[in-house]
């Protein structure tokens, strides 16, 4: 079933044209055997205590309902969110765990769930000023001298987003082959933390998540703007290790594993961003008429 | 975005998500308040006047997002459940997944001449 990935990776990118499956990638681990007696144990997953998963629309927003029981965050307080949209993938989340809840599964209802209970306490301005700080030590500013095919790979993918970034923001951003990384202009961060202030804290928290995953904050930027797809992104974030996979094979258990989470979580936080600030865009366009 | 296909695609792609989410519950996908809250946005903004074209985009940048969303988490979840989900493995086990066996004693184990 999940062998599809390699034919979904390979979708219309022209650089990863490699053999479908690696060395190991078509080993099959045999017939399961009983574990021994000092088999590490995965933490618990709890079971599914519902049946019925439903939305109510309350004073704050939309609500979770587990069959007659409201959804609590991990503080106890009332789960509401502002969209409706959002709802309904947090719903379909918790009606999709079969068996047992999977919380490792549930990126949306993890964000909302930091977005509600703000566990670390930070305001706006620290929330801004944390997602800024990965312009700094962005990974498509860092940049190899050797192998040559790299460095080409590099230059052609991570280029073309950089200067779209420039464009569109009226900045400067350079990349740098140095350990110590580029040199971003103080101008570039004031007019990135005045963009990125037009943004509710909800959002910003699907932005900081989402910048944390991939590494860079140009691709988050290249996702808020719908420059780049999910899918995208993700590769360009992991564009090294793309190319060490198509010379020395890949690693289903590594290296799709890593890939998979990769991409939930980058589409998770995408899509959080985008159903949290929607309501500012709506109010834009009635506006407008 | 050329890179996102067409709608229709990433709409049969998303339906296709829904039936293996629904598989949990054994409920028909049809009967989900997703899968209603996605015929209707897509059928709100099948026909758009060029004022609108934006929200389109913007419409099928989310669903193909979403898609890529539940996509990724059937496929995370069955590499967890293959290579991550049972705990330790045997000698055996994490020598096939790297494509080694172990050295078999004619005499059986702990054999010697």
């Amino acid at each position: 079933m999940w062998r599809s990935c390699l034919r979904l990776r390979d979708g219309g990118r022209r650089l990863l044209n490699r053999p479908a499956g690696g060395p190991s990638a078509s080993m099959s681990p045999g017939p399961t055997i009983p574990s021994p007696a000092r088999a590490y144990a995965p933490p618990t997953e709890r079971k599914r205590f519902y049946q019925n998963v439903s939305i109510t629309q309350g004073e704050g927003g939309f609500e979770i309902n587990l069959d007659h029981r409201k959804l609590k965050t991990p503080q106890a307080k009332l789960f509401t969110v502002p969209s409706e949209a959002l709802a309904i993938a947090v719903a379909t989340e918790w009606d999709s765990q079969q068996d047992t809840i999977k919380y490792y599964t549930m990126h949306l209802t993890t964000l909302c769930n930091t977005s509600l209970d703000n566990p670390t306490q930070r305001n706006k301005d620290q929330l801004i000023r944390a997602a800024v700080k990965f312009l700094d030590t962005d990974t498509i500013c860092y940049r190899v001298e050797e192998p040559e095919t790299l460095v080409e790979l590099q230059r052609n993918e991570w280029d073309p987003i950089i200067k779209w970034a420039e464009k569109r923001y009226g900045v400067e951003i350079s990349s740098s082959t140095s350990i110590m990384g580029p040199s971003i202009p103080a101008k570039t961060r004031e007019v990135l933390v005045s963009h990125l202030a037009s943004y509710n804290t909800w959002a910003l928290q699907g932005i900081e998540f989402v910048a944390a995953q991939l590494k860079s904050m140009v691709l988050t930027l290249g996702l808020i703007d719908l420059r780049l797809t999910v899918e995208q992104a993700v590769l360009l974030s992991r564009l090294e290790e793309e190319y060490q996979i198509q010379k020395w094979g890949n690693i289903e258990w590594a290296h799709d594993y890593e890939l998979q989470e990769l991409r939930a979580r980058t589409a998770a936080g995408t899509l959080f961003i985008h159903l949290c600030s929607e309501s500012t865009t709506v109010k834009h366009k009635l506006l407008k008429e | 975005m050329a890179a996102l296909g067409s709608p229709a695609h990433t709409f049969r792609g998303l339906l296709r998500e829904l039936r293996y989410v629904s598989a949990a519950t054994g409920r028909p996908y049809r009967d989900t308040a997703a899968y209603r809250y996605l015929v209707k946005a897509f059928r709100a903004h099948r026909v758009t006047s060029e004022k609108l074209c934006r929200a389109q985009h913007e419409l099928h940048f989310q669903a193909a997002t979403y898609l890529c969303l539940l996509r990724s988490i059937r496929e995370h979840v069955a590499l967890h459940q293959e290579f991550h989900g049972k705990g330790e493995r045997s000698m055996e086990e994490s020598a096939g997944l790297v494509g080694l066996k172990l050295p078999r004693q004619p005499g059986g184990k702990g054999w010697e001449p």
